[in-house]
């Protein structure tokens, strides 16, 4: 642990429009992070947690607040800039459509270590082996299980080592012992690599298997 | 619950305005492009037919030779039903004066139709012109519809007077079968000879055949590739319904009666799209007939109004080919509808197995057509098996495509090592099927360009040639009668190098239409005739009389080499290329001619003088005698003529050209557009990981054109095929010459990079879209469900 928390959000705000009505979905949400730590994010729908981890990862500019990853403001980078950060500093993974299904499985798990320029040929073979995908690498994703795609979502996050993973309800469509294997293989590679990992969930059981828990409501941190 | 089946059914489109406008916009590009070509055609043949019947008596016999009102006079007297026509140059128009009172019934102007028939007739009589011919004459100009352009008739008497040849006949139509007891034209006078009537098709409809089936041909195609955008838009969208219909069934709507509605709302989208194609079509043709008519003008002296008339068959046809194109391109859907199971569930198929499996069925059956092609090529007979051969080639090669680009970007993918590179590939292969259709549509389109301009082009490099070949005398000049014929000569033996008779009658060689003429012995035919095969020694030969040179396609259609014998009995001494002659022809030695033939007398003739001299001694011919205005005709001016005329040709190719392939890049736009939507989940993941919009609407772009770059490559084969069957098949059987085929890369390469511009300009609005996407619109890809 260090002095720098790894993420650092603080006051962050963000509202939509929906047809001329303005809807507050975030109201000044703060939080930190340190590396090897990780976090779930919690709370009814329309809360806001995707919006927070949509912030934080990028995909998206807040319209008042900080965000720091690695001690570097991301709430201020234009799109290339945010693009930048996807890149190379966080991994996503979200419920579905996470493969890109023209690549084969073992182009999938190499693609963002490529995009980052941090291959490394190795590693994706370790992951390959851990999520139990080996001897599937040339099949591509349509001809896998659910379970087994979105192990590989999650293997193509880790072999480009970001410092954060950002995940989106990644067991949502899996069934509890899937889901429960799934988590068990990112806790243990998050804890092995010290990257911190945010988890947006519905399940209170897989919350609690996290360090810590966020509950958000109505755009703010409760608890 | 038919209605409300029905709602249900047609609020897919109300969803999907884009597939709605897709399938309207394709079928009435082809429902124009088809109905635009056939207005064309209708317009010009019936005025070719107008002009038939002005002339008078299709398939009716002529008396010829020297005539005059005696000569007449005692054929009616001997019991010949013959009626006298005058024809000659008139203020810019043919003249034809005519007899009403013995001309042919039907054929001859309808006097009795005009605003004032005893005008006609009465002195100081009238000049019937059709309604657009603008002239100014001190006759009294009637005007009727059945009168095509540049020509004009009137009473013989009257075009006698207004020619300035009183009592002159040009020729006598037999005007019916001949009574028992009637003297022999022999006995009447020896210097007639009665010539054979046509086949009811009039000369110049013959001579525009190639043009007009080069127009349908092109006219098919571009239909062919609209019908490909049709075909996509209905696949897709009967794919979409699936579940409608699934529900629709499951709520007790019989299938039969679903099919019935999905085929009265694909009847009523087909008059929609047809209508407005017509509409289309009419423009299409308003534009470019005036080139058309310009160019069948030039090249056949076919007159041609510039103005456009609503025809019923060419709109009728229109309807048609826009129903029978939805049609055709709503079986398959409907088939796969029919077989679809009630309970069918919603897992959906291994995209890389369905497409594997599509892209091998259409390949075997693209083999199989090419297969076709080939047996049609080596043992198939007639203009038929040659557009079979056609179709087959062309639907061959389009089915192949996929499977080829499926092929060829795999292994473009092989050497990629950058992760985007190695995505760009395999992505695209991933986009083939989506686009499959749009891509065949461009193939097709930029074969099409190929070949008939390849074909267009040939024909001009070797008409042109040919011209170099057979107008080799300097002068060609015409005398209006025999007496005059002899004076010119005189007159000009002492002033040129050579005047060559050039001399010719109409016959018959084994049942068909033929010409015979004879030449004289100079070196101008020796050095410069166009001759494609002949025995050693031919042109002495045919001086001595010991044979005969045959064009191509008499040589053709009774299947003669030199040294074969003629059912007549003259040998064959050569074959000789006779490019836009409909007819038989053979060339003898003058001498020979004159023995066979001694009532004819020249009229015509080649003058050879230093190029140098030739204008001033036409101006001075034109000066000494009193010849019609295309008494004096010069080498030169008729090559300049005839390579202005190409480049109207050329004009109405070029403007199909683009009209085709602005299709196909609309195809591809639609393709794009439609495809856009879907793809969304495929783009979400690459966004997320850090490749921006717009780099990734630059590689949507890139991906476009480098298809279309894979697929013009490709095309050019294809084209060159196309080319080789029209010139060597099909244009062989329809009109029994060949030409030979030339290359013309310039114009391949030009096209390419049309084809890269359409491709780039069909991929641009949808790559901006996907630039402009904004982050919800990618973050919804992930967020379904919650």
């Amino acid at each position: 642990m260090t002095d720098t928390p790894l993420l650092r959000v603080s006051d962050l705000t963000k509202s939509f429009s929906d047809a001329g009505r303005r809807i507050d979905v975030l109201n000044g949400v703060s939080l930190h992070l340190d590396a090897g730590q990780s976090l779930a994010l919690t709370g009814e729908s329309g809360s806001g947690k995707s919006t927070l981890l949509h912030l934080i990862a990028g995909l998206e500019a807040p319209d008042d607040g900080v965000i720091e990853i690695g001690g570097l403001r991301t709430d201020t980078l234009d799109d290339a800039g945010r693009a930048r950060l996807r890149r190379s500093d966080v991994g996503l993974v979200f419920q579905q459509f996470n493969l890109i299904p023209s690549l084969s499985v073992g182009d999938n798990i190499a693609f963002q270590a490529q995009l980052a320029g941090r291959y490394d040929g190795a590693l994706v073979k370790t992951l390959a082996d851990q999520i139990g995908v080996a001897d599937q690498l040339g099949k591509y994703p349509e001809a896998l299980s659910g379970g087994q795609q979105q192990r590989v979502a999650i293997a193509r996050t880790l072999a480009a080592r970001p410092k954060l993973v950002l995940a989106d309800e990644p067991t949502g469509n899996l069934d509890e012992p899937r889901a429960d294997a799934v988590l068990d293989m990112m806790l243990r590679i998050v804890r092995d690599t010290g990257t911190a990992l945010v988890m947006v969930t519905h399940s209170r059981r897989l919350a609690e298997r996290l360090d810590r828990v966020a509950h958000l409501s109505r755009g703010r941190i409760v608890a | 619950m038919k209605r409300r089946a029905l709602v249900a059914l047609l609020s897919h489109w109300k969803r999907h305005p884009l597939q709605a406008f897709a399938l309207i916009a394709g079928l009435a590009l082809a429902t124009a492009l088809w109905s635009g070509v056939q207005a064309i055609n209708a317009e010009a043949r019936a005025s070719y037919d107008r002009a038939a019947d002005v002339v008078g008596a299709p398939g009716l016999d002529r008396i010829e030779g020297p005539l005059d009102q005696q000569t007449y006079v005692a054929l009616r007297r001997a019991g010949w039903p013959v009626s006298p026509v005058l024809e000659g140059d008139w203020q810019g128009l043919r003249l034809i004066g005519v007899d009403p009172l013995t001309a042919p019934p039907g054929n001859a102007v309808a006097v009795g139709d005009l605003e004032d028939p005893s005008a006609f007739l009465r002195p100081p009589g009238a000049v019937v012109v059709g309604p657009d011919t603008r002239i100014e004459a001190e006759v009294r100009l009637l005007r009727s519809e059945d009168v095509p352009a540049g020509v004009a008739y009137a009473d013989i008497g009257i075009a006698q007077g207004l020619l300035g040849r009183p009592g002159a006949i040009s020729y006598l139509v037999l005007t019916g079968p001949l009574p028992r007891g009637a003297a022999e034209l022999g006995t009447v006078s020896p210097e007639l000879a009665r010539a054979p009537g046509g086949d009811g098709q009039s000369d110049v409809a013959r001579l525009t055949d190639s043009f007009h089936l080069n127009l349908t041909a092109f006219g098919l195609l571009s239909a062919a590739v609209g019908i490909f955008i049709v075909y996509s838009a209905i696949s897709l969208a009967f794919e979409q319904r699936r579940t409608v219909v699934r529900t629709l069934r499951a709520l007790g709507v019989p299938l039969r009666d679903i099919v019935g509605l999905l085929a009265v709302e694909l009847l009523g989208l087909a008059l929609i799209a047809g209508a407005i194609g017509i509409a289309l079509g009419y423009a299409i043709a308003a534009a470019l007939l005036p080139d058309v008519a310009a160019t069948l003008s030039g090249l056949y002296g076919a007159d041609v109004p510039g103005a456009i008339r609503l025809r019923p068959v060419w709109w009728l046809s229109g309807l048609g080919i826009a129903i029978l194109g939805t049609g055709l391109a709503a079986t398959g859907a409907v088939l796969r509808l029919l077989r679809m199971p009630i309970l069918e569930t919603a897992r959906p198929e291994a995209w890389r197995l369905r497409t594997q499996r599509t892209l091998r069925r259409m390949a075997v059956g693209g083999v199989l057509l090419l297969g076709l092609s080939a047996a049609l090529g080596v043992a198939g007979q007639g203009l038929i098996a040659g557009f079979a051969m056609l179709a087959s080639l062309l639907v061959g090669a389009a089915l192949l495509l996929p499977l080829i680009l499926d092929t060829i970007l795999g292994l473009a993918a092989h050497p990629a090592r950058a992760p985007l590179a190695r995505w760009f590939w395999a992505d695209g292969r991933q986009q083939v099927p989506g686009l499959s259709m749009a891509l065949m549509a461009l193939l097709l389109a930029m074969a099409a360009n190929i070949g008939v301009s390849t074909m267009v082009s040939s024909f001009r490099l070797t008409f042109t040639g040919w011209l170099d070949q057979r107008l080799a005398s300097e002068l060609y000049v015409r005398a209006q009668d025999a007496g005059q014929a002899q004076d010119l000569v005189a007159w000009l033996e002492p002033r040129a190098t050579a005047v060559l008779p050039i001399v010719s009658v109409e016959t018959r060689i084994a049942g068909l239409p033929a010409d015979i003429f004879g030449v004289a012995d100079h070196p101008t035919y020796r050095d410069n005739w166009p001759l494609l095969s002949a025995v050693p020694g031919v042109w002495d030969r045919v001086a001595e009389g010991e044979g005969v040179l045959i064009n191509e396609q008499l040589s053709r259609r009774l299947s003669l080499a030199p040294g074969d014998t003629l059912p007549e009995g003259e040998r064959v001494l050569g074959i000789y290329s006779d490019y836009g002659n409909p007819a038989g022809q053979l060339l003898v030695g003058l001498e020979t001619f004159r023995d066979r033939y001694p009532q004819v007398a020249a009229r015509q003739f080649g003058v050879r003088v230093p190029p140098e001299r030739a204008e001033a001694l036409a101006q001075e011919i034109t000066a000494t005698f009193a010849l019609g205005p295309d008494g004096v005709v010069d080498q030169a001016g008729i090559k300049a003529f005839s390579l202005r005329i190409f480049e109207r040709t050329f004009t109405v190719t070029r403007a199909l050209n683009v009209l085709t392939l602005a299709v196909a890049g609309f195809a591809i736009l639609m393709s794009l557009l439609t495809l856009a939507g879907m793809r969304l989940p495929q783009l979400a993941p690459l966004w997320a990981m850090g490749v921006t919009t717009g780099r990734l609407a630059r590689l949507e772009l890139l991906r476009a054109v480098a298809l279309a770059a894979v697929v013009a490559v490709l095309s050019l084969p294809l084209g060159l095929a196309l080319a080789w069957v029209l010139l060597a098949v099909v244009n062989v059987e329809a009109f029994g010459w060949r030409l030979p085929m030339y290359l013309f890369w310039p114009d391949y390469v030009e096209l390419w990079g049309w084809a890269l511009v359409a491709a780039a300009l069909a991929a641009a609005w949808p790559a901006l879209r996907m630039a402009r996407l904004q982050p919800g619109s990618l973050l919804r890809v992930f967020s379904q469900e919650r």
